[in-house]
């Protein structure tokens, strides 16, 4: 432990006072911009109108079908895109054919731009939710292949050799001691894997859809409904962080279960 | 080292076959594609015959502008990210060297970088207007976040050890940040710079594809909302063999760098 080296309070008021005061200060900044003429009227509304609208929408019966949509689409892809992806590793895991050909395309296209594909998907898929569904899932497919597959090389060759001493079958290898030992990548992956899936979804619905909170998201843009616009993307940008937080968790409880 | 004096010892079809094993795919898969759509299984109006899309190639130079736009989304890319760069590596150090600002603002950091920044876009858009400001901010604020995390871990993470010695000779304080500190903090500051690099590429493209504004991305949304479908697809394959080349540069850039 390091003693503290200035000051008479305790370190953790110290940062206490500095996080309430930095919230405090972009509060106050937003707010004075908000009242200053320096953007076009309306552009920045007060954090009081914004506040008034997050209520409204939440309110809002009309809300909840924008919601479901998008949370259909999110799992949909998510769920595809996860299966499709931890499959994919552990057949690259088992076959070193396999994944020295096609490895690298997983490996190069894992960061690409996903959202480049959104026009072929809609082609393939059309304009509703069929397309949303696929982008989430290519989004969700990369870093769960990348992930499982990296998972799978580090299992420990003794670990292999004790199962083919033990003339383990194919299938028991890969309950026995690969799943086991893929917990931790696979689920620190899940996480990455649904705010990708999110940003898909949510990306796809801006650009071309007639229902999901990117939709609505980009009509109150159209229409200059400039506080609502704020509040629903306030919604959509508190939903993902809770996700985002939901699947720490569960990374975490696995984590703790493997620990005892 | 090791493994390029490995790569050397393995002969010469070892080394080469995935490359072959790749090529022989994308042949495969063109000409199924070809023979479907020919067939009459796959409708040209869904996915354009390979030969067409190679066709289309060299229109896509002429009279798209494809080098043109190509440059403007790398521009903007590198321009966004040297500007994180500035604003980022200077961010960190404060963030090590006033511990208590450190502590403070890591964890906010830390969910800033998981969180969906993207979909903030249609706020810059009505703050700032459709146009390149926007898309430079918004990519600014993508980038600089993992240089500011990587640059205060890279700093945190120097052997006390080093500093110290440094300081036992007399050196002066600012000698030892520049002469100390910082080159044992590069590697990982340039995985920084690289992760922004990244981000900042997907964040571009993503939004010139969504407000339909600058580089390639607008070249692919241009050509959908034309219906230009041969040209379409060579353009999506161009953007994916771009972030390819510009992943694996970037790659090569880093190694080449840290083990200077």
């Amino acid at each position: 432990m390091r003693a503290p080296v200035s000051g008479s309070l305790p370190r953790f008021w110290r940062i206490t006072i500095i996080r309430v005061a930095t919230i405090a200060a972009v509060w106050l900044v937003y707010e004075a911009a908000a009242r200053s003429n320096l953007f076009f009227e309306g552009v920045v509304p007060s954090s009081l109108l914004v506040i008034k609208a997050v209520f409204a929408t939440l309110a809002d019966p009309s809300f909840y079908p924008h919601l479901g949509q998008t949370a259909v689409e999110v799992v949909m892809g998510f769920l595809i895109g996860t299966a499709t992806g931890l499959a994919t590793g552990v057949a690259f895991g088992m076959s070193s054919v396999l994944s020295r050909a096609l490895n690298p395309w997983v490996y190069y296209l894992a960061p690409a731009p996903k959202i480049i594909f959104l026009p072929i998907l809609m082609l393939l898929f059309g304009v509703g939710m069929g397309s949303k569904i696929a982008i989430a899932a290519i989004s969700a497919f990369f870093p769960v292949a990348v992930s499982t597959y990296a998972g799978m090389m580090q299992v420990k060759g003794i670990y292999l050799r004790v199962a083919a001493a033990f003339n383990a079958s194919r299938w028991q290898t890969i309950t026995k001691v690969y799943i086991p030992s893929l917990v931790g990548p696979v689920t620190t992956s899940l996480r990455l894997a649904l705010g990708v899936a999110f940003i898909g979804t949510l990306l796809a619905e801006i650009k071309l859809s007639n229902l999901g909170l990117g939709h609505l998201i980009i009509q109150h843009y159209n229409f200059l409904r400039i506080p609502e616009m704020y509040a629903a993307l306030l919604i959509t940008f508190v939903l993902a962080i809770m996700a985002n937080a939901f699947m720490g968790w569960l990374a975490e409880q696995f984590e703790y279960e493997r620990g005892n | 080292m090791n493994r390029s004096t490995a790569a050397l010892r393995q002969p010469l079809w070892q080394r080469w076959w995935p490359l072959a094993a790749s090529a022989a795919l994308i042949v495969f898969v063109g000409a199924t594609l070809q023979l479907m759509i020919e067939g009459g299984l796959v409708s040209p109006f869904v996915i354009s015959p390979p030969l067409e899309v190679v066709r289309s190639i060299p229109q896509l130079f002429l009279e798209e502008n494809l080098t043109g736009l190509f440059l403007l989304t790398l521009g903007v890319t590198f321009a966004a990210t040297a500007i994180a760069a500035i604003i980022g590596i200077p961010s960190g150090w404060f963030l090590f060297r006033y511990r208590e600002f450190g502590n403070a603002y890591e964890s906010w950091l830390g969910a800033l970088f998981s969180a969906p920044i993207i979909l903030l876009y249609p706020l810059f858009l009505v703050i700032m207007g459709r146009g390149l400001p926007a898309v430079m901010a918004m990519s600014i604020l993508v980038g600089v976040i993992p240089i500011v995390l990587n640059t205060y871990n890279g700093l945190r993470g120097v052997p006390k050890v080093l500093p110290n010695v440094a300081r036992s000779f007399g050196m002066p304080e600012p000698q030892i940040f520049w002469k100390v500190l910082l080159p044992a903090a590069l590697p990982l500051i340039f995985t920084g710079v690289r992760l922004a690099l990244i981000y900042t590429m997907i964040n571009v493209v993503a939004m010139e594809f969504l407000i339909s504004l600058g580089g390639l991305g607008f070249l692919v949304g241009d050509l959908y909302d034309r219906y230009e479908l041969p040209e379409m697809y060579a353009a999506v394959l161009f953007v994916i063999l771009a972030s390819i080349l510009f992943f694996s540069g970037i790659n090569r850039l880093e190694r080449w760098l840290t083990h200077q």
